[in-house]
Parts: C-alpha cells; sequence; structure tokens
C-alpha cells in the first residue's frame, strides 16, 4: 500500500590532473595539505581560475544523456562556514547549471526498461577533510581534496524502489567511467551519493515528507540505506507520526540512518554569483566537437559486441557493464584470437576469481595479454581447457607465465598416438568387465574409460585423441 | 630630490647622479622623521628597500635599468608581498606575513621598484576616512586635524607629504580617487580588469582595481605601465594590449568635448569646492574643449545600489577570516562556534562588522531578489546612463568628492553621511569605467579635486587631458607646510 519515491544526487569527482580553480594535484592519499596551493587554502587575495577540462568533461556527459548543455552556465557561491571549508563558501553552480535536462534508461527485474530523468548535472568544488580521530578534543584539516572538481548529478523523484535506484546508481557509474570522466573508485569517494526518500500511500499524488540520506559510498549500501529508511518512515506513519524533514546519515556498521540536521537547523546558503569568475559560455561549434571525440558509449559497444563478436545478449551485457572489463575482455580477443574462447574465460575463471577476492578488473593479477597467452596454448591444443584451469590459477598467484607453467611443471598435452595407445591398452587390460558391458551395448561406459585414461596420463592426454582411440580398441 | 618627479628621478639615476640607495635614504629618512605625526605607514620595509635599491644601482651600471628602476613606492597594505606582514588595517590580519607576491607586486618588483612600506588604509577598504583602520587614523598632512581620505588614506597622505614619489592604491567605491583628491594629488582608478586583482585581498570583487596614486598624471602613467596587463591568475583581468600610457600626454585637446553632468552640481555639493570646479572647467575651455551639458538620470541610485552590492560581496569575501587557518584567533575556544563568534567578533573592526551584517542581510532567503537582483538591475540601469552619455562626449568631468577633507571624528559616528563622501565617484566602479582625480585648487586651505571620467580603457586619453591642464596649472605642485 505504500509507494517509494526516491531521487539521488551523484557526485561524480571528475579524473582531473589539476583542481577545478587551481593548478594543484588531485591525486588521492598524499600526506595531508600537501596538495593544498595557495588558492586552495583560501588565502587572503587568491583568485579562482576555471580548469578548462572539468567543462569539457561536465559538457560531455551531458551530451551522452541527450541532455541540454547550456550555452551559459555560472559559478555561484554557496554560503556556509566549516573549518574544512576554507573560503566560508563553496563555489557551485545554482541557478544556470551546465546540464539540464536528460535521461537515463535503466533496467528493471521483469527486463521492462524505465527512463530515468536527470534535473541537472552541476559543477563545483569539493571541500577538505576534518579528521576527528588522532587530535585529542581537537580536529584536523586536510585540505587535499579542497577544490577537487566534482559534478553533481540530480535525478528526478523517478525511482521507486531501492533496487532501481541502484540500477540507475549503476548506470551512472559505468557512463562516467565510459566517458573518461570519473574513475569510479567509491573506495576512494570519486563517487557517491545522497538519496532523496520518501513514501506514500499507492495513487496519491503528492510526495511524502523526504529525508536526505546523505554520503553513501556504495552499491551495496545504498540499497541497504533505503531499505531501512523506507521501513522507518512507513513504521513512523503507520503509528501515527509525522516525517521530519531533514539530513539523515547512514551508518552501515549498524545498518541504520539517523538524524543530522533538521531543515530548521538548515543553512540558509545565500547563493550569488561569484563575481571572481566570469560565466562559461559555449559556442555550437565547440560542442560539435566534443560530441565527435565522445567515445563509445555502453549501449553502442553492447550492440558492436553481439554483432562482430557473435556474443549472446546476456554475455553483452556483462562483458559491457564496465568499460575496464569491455576493455579487458577486447584485449583478450585481440591476443588469443578467439572471441567465444574469451567470453568464456572473463566471464567464467577470470569473473569467479576477481569476485572471489573481492578485487575490480583493474586489478586482476593476470593481464589480458597474459591470459591471451594461455588461451593460445588452448587452442593449438599445448594443453586441454581443463589444465588450462589449473594453469590459471599459478598464473594468478603470480607463478609466471602460461608457457613457463605448462613446461615447468611438464603439463604439455601428450598428442603422441603411441603414448596415449599405451596407457589405453594397460586401461583396457585391468578393467575387462567393463569392457564386456561396453562391448555389449552400454555406450556410457566410455566415460569410465576416458576418466581412467586422463587419470592415467594426469590430465595431459588429448581428450580428443582419447576418444578416438578409445572407441578404436574397444570396437568388437 | 624628494621634490623631483619620477621622470627628473629617473633621468637622475641614469645619469648617475644620485644613486637608488642615497634616493631610498631620503625617503626613509623623511617617513622616520615625519610620518609620526601622520600615521600613513603600517610597515616600514627599510632593509628590503635599500637591499632592492642596490640591486636596482647595478642595474643601471650593468645596463639593464628600465624607466622605473630604483624609484621608491608605497604600497598600499592591501597587496600581499612575500614574506612582508600584509595587514589590510585590520586586527584580524596583524599576524599575517603573506606567503606570495600579488600580480601588481610582482610587476613592480620586474620594473625595478623599490618598495618603502605598506601604507595605512580603512580596515579591508572599507571607509573615507582612513579612520577606520586597526592601526590608528592617518591625518592630512594639509592640516593635521583632517582625515585624508580613504580607504587608500594612507598612500594620498604619504604622497602627498613627498614620503614617497608614488604609490599604489585600490579603488572600490572611491578609495583612490576620494582620498587623491583630499590630499591634493593624481589617482587613477583603471577600468576594471584592467590591473590584476591577483594577491589584493578582496572587499567587493566586482568593483575592486588597483591603480597608480602619484603627484602628478605622468607620474600615474609611468606607474599605471608597469601595473596594468592581463592576468591568467585573475579571470576578470582583460586580455587587451597595453599601450605606452605616457605616450599620448602631449597630445592637444582642442575639440575635446567633456560631458557636466547636471546630478554632480545639485544639492549636496560644497559651494567653494562648486566653485573650484566650474574655474576648473573654465580652464580646459581655454584650452580648446567644449562643455557639454549632460544628464545622469539613476545617478541617485548609486549609493544604495553600491551599498547592496559592494556588502554582498563583502559578506562572503571576509568569510575566510575564521581563526581556523590564518589571521586572528581568539584565546581557549571552547567549540567551534565560540572559535568562529570570537575570533570573528575581536579580529573585526565597527564598519566591516557593520558591512558584513548588511551584505549577510541582503542575500539572504527572501530578501536576495529584492535588494542584491535588485541592485543588479540597477547596476545596468547606471552603466547605460554613462553609456549614452559617451555617445555624446568624450569624457565627464565633476567634483571628485561633495566637500573638502572633513575634521577627524567629525562623521565617524554617522555612517551614511560618510556614505555620501563617495557619491561621485560610486557609479564609476558600479560601470566598470576608469576615473581620476587631479589637484584643481583649495577651499579654507584643503585641497579640491576634479574628476575625470572616461570610457572603458581610455587611461591614455584620462591621463593625457589631465597632464594637459597640469602643463597649464600648478595645483599640483603644491606641497602641504612642512613638507617641502
Amino acid at each position: 500500500m505504500w509507494e517509494v519515491v526516491i531521487g539521488l544526487e551523484i557526485h561524480a569527482q571528475l579524473a582531473t590532473e589539476s583542481k577545478i580553480f587551481s593548478g594543484a594535484s588531485t591525486a588521492y592519499g598524499a600526506a595531508p595539505n600537501t596538495q593544498a596551493c595557495a588558492v586552495d587554502l583560501g588565502l587572503p587575495g587568491v583568485l579562482p581560475v576555471l580548469n578548462k577540462e572539468v567543462v569539457r568533461m561536465a559538457a560531455s556527459f551531458g551530451l551522452a544523456i541527450g541532455a541540454n548543455v547550456s550555452r551559459r552556465s555560472v559559478f555561484a557561491r554557496k554560503n556556509y562556514f566549516y573549518p574544512d571549508l576554507p573560503k566560508g563558501y563553496q563555489i557551485s553552480q545554482f541557478e544556470l547549471p551546465i546540464v539540464e535536462r536528460g535521461n537515463i534508461d535503466i533496467e528493471l527485474e521483469d527486463g521492462a526498461i524505465k527512463s530515468i530523468g536527470v534535473t541537472r548535472a552541476h559543477l563545483e568544488e569539493d571541500a577538505g577533510k576534518s579528521l576527528h580521530e588522532d587530535f585529542q578534543g581537537m580536529t584536523g584539516i586536510d585540505l587535499n581534496r579542497a577544490g577537487t572538481p566534482l559534478l553533481e548529478i540530480v535525478s528526478e523523484p523517478d525511482m521507486r524502489s531501492a533496487k532501481e535506484a541502484v540500477a540507475y546508481m549503476k548506470k551512472i557509474h559505468s557512463l562516467v567511467t565510459y566517458l573518461g570522466i570519473c574513475d569510479g573508485n567509491m573506495q576512494e569517494g570519486s563517487f557517491r551519493c545522497d538519496a532523496n526518500v520518501s513514501v506514500r500511500p499507492q495513487g496519491q499524488q503528492e510526495f511524502g515528507t523526504r529525508a536526505e540520506l546523505k554520503n553513501i559510498n556504495s552499491f551495496r549500501f545504498v540499497e541497504r540505506a533505503i531499505n531501512i529508511e523506507v521501513e522507518r518512515q512507513i513504521d513512523i506513519i503507520e503509528g501515527g507520526g509525522e516525517i521530519v524533514q531533514e539530513t539523515r546519515l547512514y551508518d552501515a556498521d549498524k545498518n541504520e540512518t539517523r538524524s543530522m540536521r533538521s531543515k530548521e537547523e538548515a543553512n540558509d546558503y545565500r547563493y550569488f554569483p561569484d563575481p571572481d569568475l566570469l560565466p562559461v559560455e559555449l559556442t555550437d561549434a565547440y560542442l560539435r566537437g566534443i560530441e565527435a571525440t565522445l567515445p563509445e558509449l555502453p549501449e553502442q559497444k553492447k550492440a558492436r559486441f553481439i554483432t562482430d563478436y557473435s556474443l549472446k545478449q546476456g554475455d553483452a551485457d556483462v562483458l559491457t557493464a564496465s568499460r575496464a572489463l569491455a576493455d579487458f575482455f577486447e584485449s583478450l580477443v585481440e591476443a588469443s584470437g578467439d572471441a567465444k574462447l574469451a567470453a568464456n574465460w572473463v566471464i567464467g575463471s577470470v569473473a569467479s576469481m576477481l569476485n572471489k577476492e573481492n578485487l575490480d578488473i583493474t586489478d586482476s593479477k593476470i593481464s589480458a595479454e597474459q591470459l591471451g597467452g594461455l588461451l593460445q596454448r588452448v587452442i593449438d591444443n599445448t594443453i586441454s581447457g581443463k589444465i588450462a584451469k589449473d594453469v590459471f590459477e599459478a598464473m594468478w598467484q603470480g607463478e609466471g607465465s602460461a608457457d613457463a607453467i605448462i613446461e615447468s611443471r611438464g603439463l604439455k598435452q601428450i598428442t603422441d598416438s603411441g603414448a596415449i595407445e599405451k596407457i589405453i591398452d594397460d586401461i583396457i587390460a585391468a578393467n575387462p568387465d567393463q569392457v564386456e558391458q561396453f562391448r555389449a551395448g552400454k555406450d556410457k561406459v566410455l566415460g569410465f574409460f576416458v576418466g581412467q585414461v586422463m587419470k592415467a596420463s594426469a590430465g595431459k592426454a588429448n581428450p580428443g585423441q582419447v576418444n578416438q582411440l578409445l572407441k578404436q580398441k574397444l570396437a568388437p | 630630490m624628494h621634490d623631483k618627479n619620477v621622470a627628473e628621478l629617473s633621468a637622475g639615476l641614469k645619469n648617475g647622479d644620485f644613486s637608488s640607495e642615497e634616493l631610498t635614504r631620503v625617503y626613509l629618512n623623511r617617513i622616520e622623521s615625519l610620518d609620526k605625526d601622520l600615521n600613513s605607514f603600517i610597515s616600514v620595509t627599510a632593509e628590503q628597500a635599500l637591499a632592492a635599491a642596490r640591486i636596482a644601482d647595478q642595474q643601471y651600471k650593468s645596463g639593464t635599468a628600465g624607466p622605473l628602476t630604483g624609484i621608491p613606492i608605497a604600497q598600499k597594505d592591501i597587496f600581499c608581498i612575500q614574506g612582508v606582514r600584509t595587514s589590510c588595517g585590520s586586527k584580524m590580519l596583524a599576524n599575517f606575513i603573506a606567503p606570495y607576491d600579488a600580480t601588481v607586486v610582482t610587476r613592480l618588483n620586474e620594473a625595478g621598484m623599490v618598495m618603502l612600506g605598506k601604507t595605512n588604509m580603512d580596515e579591508f577598504a572599507m571607509g573615507s576616512s582612513n579612520e577606520n583602520s586597526f592601526y590608528g587614523a592617518v591625518k592630512n598632512p594639509w592640516d593635521l586635524l583632517a582625515v585624508p581620505g580613504g580607504s587608500s588614506g594612507g598612500s594620498a597622505s604619504a604622497v602627498a607629504a613627498q614620503l614617497a614619489p608614488v604609490a599604489t592604491g585600490t579603488d572600490t567605491g572611491g578609495s583612490i580617487r576620494q582620498p587623491a583628491s583630499l590630499c591634493g594629488i593624481t589617482g587613477l582608478k583603471p577600468t576594471y580588469g584592467r590591473v590584476s586583482r591577483y594577491g589584493m585581498i578582496a572587499f567587493a570583487s566586482s568593483l575592486d582595481q588597483g591603480g597608480p596614486m602619484a603627484r602628478s598624471a605622468e607620474d600615474a602613467a609611468m606607474l599605471l605601465n608597469a601595473m596594468a596587463g592581463f592576468d591568467h591568475h585573475d579571470s576578470t583581468s582583460v586580455d587587451r594590449e597595453v599601450p605606452d600610457y605616457t605616450g599620448n600626454l602631449d597630445q592637444s585637446i582642442e575639440g575635446l568635448r567633456i560631458g557636466i553632468p547636471a546630478e554632480f552640481f545639485a544639492e549636496g555639493l560644497d559651494d567653494g569646492v562648486a566653485s573650484v570646479i566650474q574655474a576648473a572647467l573654465q580652464e580646459y575651455e581655454k584650452m580648446g574643449a567644449s562643455l557639454v551639458d549632460i544628464s545622469l538620470p539613476n545617478s541617485g541610485l548609486s549609493i544604495p545600489t553600491y551599498y547592496v552590492v559592494a556588502m554582498a560581496e563583502c559578506s562572503s569575501n571576509l568569510s575566510r577570516f575564521d581563526g581556523v587557518r590564518f589571521g586572528h584567533r581568539c584565546e581557549d575556544p571552547v567549540d567551534l562556534e565560540d572559535l568562529y563568534k570570537r575570533s570573528r567578533g575581536e579580529g573585526f573592526g565597527a564598519e566591516v562588522k557593520r558591512r558584513i551584517m548588511i551584505g549577510t542581510y541582503a542575500l539572504s532567503a527572501g530578501y536576495y531578489d529584492a535588494y542584491y537582483l535588485k541592485a543588479q538591475q540597477l547596476r545596468h540601469l547606471i552603466s547605460d546612463d554613462y553609456k549614452k552619455a559617451f555617445e555624446q562626449v568624450d569624457v565627464i568631468m565633476g567634483p571628485t568628492a561633495p566637500s573638502v577633507a572633513f575634521d577627524i571624528g567629525e562623521k565617524s559616528d554617522d555612517p551614511v553621511s560618510m556614505y555620501l563622501s563617495d557619491i561621485y565617484t560610486i557609479a564609476v566602479n558600479l560601470a566598470g569605467l576608469p576615473g581620476m582625480s587631479i589637484p584643481a585648487g583649495f577651499v579654507d586651505n584643503r585641497p579640491v579635486g576634479l574628476q575625470i571620467i572616461g570610457n572603458y580603457f581610455d587611461e591614455s586619453r584620462l591621463l593625457n587631458i589631465a597632464h594637459q591642464f597640469q602643463c597649464e596649472t600648478n595645483w599640483h605642485k603644491q606641497v602641504p607646510p612642512g613638507y617641502e
């Protein structure tokens, strides 16, 4: 009887070398305050100068979602005091954002396609970090992150379940990484979101009062946070209470949301156009230039994979889920020369190994080129597919290249008919009962003989040859 | 030596008549003996000055000196100078040693100029009398009971008393021109975007502009040559060629059309000042210019418009002074809010607080449209008045300030009356136009300035017009008694 209404604000950190308004580096993980220049520190007299690259990145995002990329957008100051906000205001965009009105299609669980509206996307600078531990009653400030460029992508309240919200977030994640404008690293906070969540009785037109869940940095947490918040809201309403408009924090450890501040305590941000920066004016020619250099997007890539590599729809979906995975697959196709085999390996062994070790494809311990070397040995019959799995594991453990492992472990397939015949003769001699059964027409017993031969050869006998020779020798 | 103009000093250095070190010592000695009364300097950087002077002397020897090499200068204490305290006239920055140079400072250093020290100013450039300085009021050398004007009052007083041949100033609503007028010197506020604002501590970003303060238009032109130009650190600076501002000084002004706005001669203008200005205009007529009556109908809106825009911007610009990273921090804060409240409460003076509060109010939800947005619309109307006027005339002239220097303390309890000191200068900032003030006479032994307003990037023409007046008159050569 309750309908859930969700809108997301996603913060994607733009993958620039330097900050949005200064020349300081944006690299993650440096010692505190070593990547904060005079501008980032908000020293008296400093002025911001816009990094052109962020404009190109935001515009390419806008074009990729079919949005209106504003020919004129304006930076505004969002004023509030906080120790990790050096200037006492954040430079953002308010009335005139760079991207307005786009759409993202998501696939629902039943396979239906739903279009989610993107209200706007605007450029802004990130704040620094307040470090509350380690300073005994004081707070440490690290301004390395201050001035890092962000694209804030604001959706319409179009999502109706936590699953839809996750599907949307994954879609945006895939898009920004495909575009190469964000590294998508959620652990480092390069991609995070706030969720506006409310509930209303089915059929009611107006929205319920919403709560804003802040700073959620994983797909799993988004789903959990929304579900827990929905439960909380329904419990309150069904208990006769009212939802308070407020900002809430999701605590992943306790799996609960709790209040940060209510609407009454909310800041009046006193937005006004930043007089230090000129409006950003884009020409049609500039936008056409960006459009011409847009990389292949997920949908286009999927279609091409199906056509060029004769992949099944489902496999193409998996392989294009991220640009990194798709790139790995294509490199593997090139290195091995066999698209079908490459697809099976990426979706199979590679994916399960990554999953087991909780790694991203970019952290794979075997490169596409190295794996290609292994697949070639399968294709040229040096080893069987089964042995290849063992070699793969050894490669993953860092034991060397496919050829080196095959060599050192003596895994080369036995293709010498004489050697295989000798094994077969021994097996036949040792199993007269089974020979009888087979000759009596029990074809299934062939499997027993194949298994025995492979076992005796430590898996190295060529399975095709084994089959063929067995049939010959067992023939009555 | 101190009575020579910049061109003469430059020639003297070049000919070896005196060294930059000798010249610098002359000024340092004058500051030492005369500034006790005036209080025009917040910091005197004698050692750095002498070191820079010796380098300049080397450059003369090696033949690498330019026209400003070795010439001493005073810097308004709003410009950041690496390793030097940059206080902006505030207790808030009493402990702030700037870790970098403002672009203007870099340029003047590159020109070989010798910095004598940092001049006093109204706190954060907010004021028209220099009484709002944490470092004490500055006195007007023409009358120690009088204010020098503000906010660049220290620079104006120092140049008038010949404690420095030239100085930098900044002008947000008249802060170069009004003190130039009150101290009887020549000051130029360039077109917005002509001089980089990088490293110049912001008061109101869309209005602030640095410029030269000097004893003559020729000196100002030489200084502007070094100050002006595009800066990639300042997005609002304009990428446009910098002409040689001394190049047109001698051109005849025969046929010049001077617009005389009725609004500049209406109620509120002191009679004595009006007669001095009338006499100056007659002088221009004698030189072949013609006077054209014009109207700037929205002039009356410029003060309220300015005080909304400037205060809104300053309320945000001054947020960075929070006691966290630099500047004044209160003793033993109990929590974050206490740190903010007491650091800012103790660090800022009354006028700065007044402006932050008014600006915060004007930007608040529910008031933004009525104040800030409305003020921006009026700003367009005011600019349009000037645009139309410049279709009929080449320049506009009138008084710089409605009266001569008033007495210290006379207006300090009445902010509105103080704000009216800038009634003729403010619209020029709102429109982003260049404007000058040049000495035109005296009332009761206190100087009167003539304001010359030009079209965008017409600094060359303004300097030419001012220089021609200074060829015909001696007002700019007058020196306050005791400072000869």
